[in-house]
């Protein structure tokens, strides 16, 4: 579980989280939705510790990460792994490298030990004939499942997505969600995405978490969303004409 | 205006020195760290061999045949032509104009490198795992500059005195045994312990400042330009000051 408390965090004059607290739950897919510019990213950026907050704390499972000095942070680090929008592969590693990577700089394995553990985290997300190829070589929805495999190869606890479906086709999107969905469940562990893309909230979201203007505006789950009365909320949820022949068909 | 313009520079100064502090890290692993030196002795130093062999020969030649054309006075002996080519290689040419133009290969290709990197979250990539960005990416490149760029310069000045040896004899302004008396004549081995010295301090300057502008670029594929240009520039501009702060310090 992932508590965040209070936190607060400024750019110069600009407040771009004010005292956001909520909770990211074990063994589910949390969302964090919103707007662009509400402040999502920079959420996440701080819970991951890339940002540094200015108020507040972030506990991962009651060990308080926001006061741990770096070599502790490191620990909580290794426990943490994270999709990026552009998947942020290494180019100048192939496929099977990239997965191997946090294996070769954090695990004490043999090679063939590591061998193993890539190649099942491949299959794992079905991608078992790319090994020797070079990002550059491979679409982006298989960049995005090399991304999970290289996320998942230490065995995290806790797994973060940022906009994992974004510049892939509705299929693709939804074979990715998908695949997030039952690494949670199947590892158990606390899964936090961020996206603005209300299929994939409605196809995997367990618990969704509604960031408007810097605060946590709305949080619950995939049912209630459908039923908010939340004005900014609705505004966000029902923005296209496919969501607002949902809301029609469902009253 | 100008107010901002220095806390500018004051900001920069910071970071830098916050970034170096990283950097002089513990590597994480000693075998990677030492994998990684050895790519980088390969891409800065091994592959810039042919560039710095060509403008060392060129630039060795052609100071030998303007140094030639200068003299009149037939009470300067032609020994001279020599002596202005070795000095001219040792002191100066291979030490500092080399440099800048690795500065130029290297320095652009280190902060377009890391740049991208930064751009397309590979650095943050790096930073989640809970590794130190800084010293796995700069470190090897730092330690395989320094390594690499004295060999460069030796090879450089050896080329250049060599071309004009042989460029002079060809076209008739210098015998052979002419020129080797003006090569040994007043020798003085520290001058090439200068000139390394010299080129250390220059390598340095050209991986940290790219990988600073690199390492802290933000936007896009214009800002990784933009970054690209800036490193080249300081890291030159940087090179020009050292080299008289030097050259104050050693040689008076």
């Amino acid at each position: 579980m992932i508590a965040v408390e209070g936190v607060s965090k400024t750019f110069g004059t600009q407040h771009v989280l004010r005292n956001v607290s909520t909770v990211f739950e074990t063994g589910k897919v949390n969302f964090i939705i919103g707007r662009s510019g509400s402040g999502k990213s920079v959420l996440t950026k701080c819970i991951v510790g890339l940002l540094e907050v200015d108020e507040g704390r972030i506990m991962f499972n009651d060990r308080n990460f926001t006061a741990m000095n770096e070599q502790e942070r490191k620990a909580v680090r290794q426990e943490i792994g994270m999709l990026f929008q552009g998947s942020a592969l290494f180019d100048s590693l192939t496929v099977e490298e990239n997965v191997m990577f946090p294996l070769t700089m954090f695990s004490n394995m043999s090679k063939a030990e590591m061998l193993d553990r890539v190649n099942w985290c491949l299959k794992r997300v079905q991608l078992d004939n790319a090994n020797k190829k070079f990002p550059a070589e491979i679409s982006g929805g298989m960049q995005k499942r090399v991304g999970i495999a290289r996320a998942i190869a230490m065995n995290p606890k806790y797994l973060f997505c940022d906009e994992p479906n974004s510049g892939l086709d509705p299929q693709t999107a939804i074979v990715i969600d998908n695949l997030i969905k039952e690494i949670t469940y199947e590892f158990n562990m606390t899964t936090v995405v961020v996206s603005h893309d209300m299929n994939s909230v409605i196809e995997i979201g367990d618990r969704i978490n509604f960031v408007f203007e810097g605060e946590i505006w709305w949080s619950g789950d995939k049912v209630d969303i459908l039923k908010t009365t939340n004005d900014e909320l609705n505004n966000f949820v029902y923005a296209s004409d496919f969501m607002r022949i949902v809301r029609e068909k469902l009253q | 205006m100008v107010f901002s313009h220095r806390m500018q520079i004051f900001t920069n100064i910071g970071r830098y020195a916050l970034l170096m502090a990283s950097v002089f890290r513990r590597p994480e692993k000693w075998k990677i760290f030492y994998r990684l030196t050895v790519l980088e002795i390969d891409k800065i130093g091994v592959q810039s061999v042919g560039i710095v062999a060509l403008l060392s020969l060129f630039m060795g030649a052609v100071i030998c045949i303007q140094t030639a054309a200068n003299i009149d006075s037939g009470w300067i002996p032609v020994y001279t032509i020599g002596f202005t080519v070795r000095q001219t290689m040792i002191l100066e040419f291979s030490p500092t104009i080399i440099p800048v133009i690795m500065a130029g290969k290297v320095g652009s290709n280190i902060a377009s490198e890391i740049g991208t990197m930064r751009i397309s979250e590979q650095i943050d990539a790096l930073d989640i795992m809970g590794i130190n960005s800084a010293n796995y990416l700069i470190l090897p490149k730092l330690v395989g500059a320094l390594f690499i760029f004295p060999f460069l310069i030796v090879m450089s000045m050896v080329l250049g005195i060599t071309a004009g040896a042989w460029v002079g004899e060809l076209a008739g302004v210098i015998s052979m045994p002419d020129y080797q008396t003006g090569i040994t004549y007043d020798f003085r081995p520290f001058q090439v312990a200068y000139s390394l010295i010299k080129t250390t301090v220059f390598a340095f300057i050209i991986v940290t400042i790219s990988a600073y502008y690199g390492y802290y670029t933000k936007g896009g594929a214009l800002e990784v330009g933009k970054a690209s240009t800036q490193a080249v520039v300081y890291s030159i501009v940087l090179i020009m000051i050292c080299n008289l702060l030097i050259s104050q310090l050693v040689l008076t």
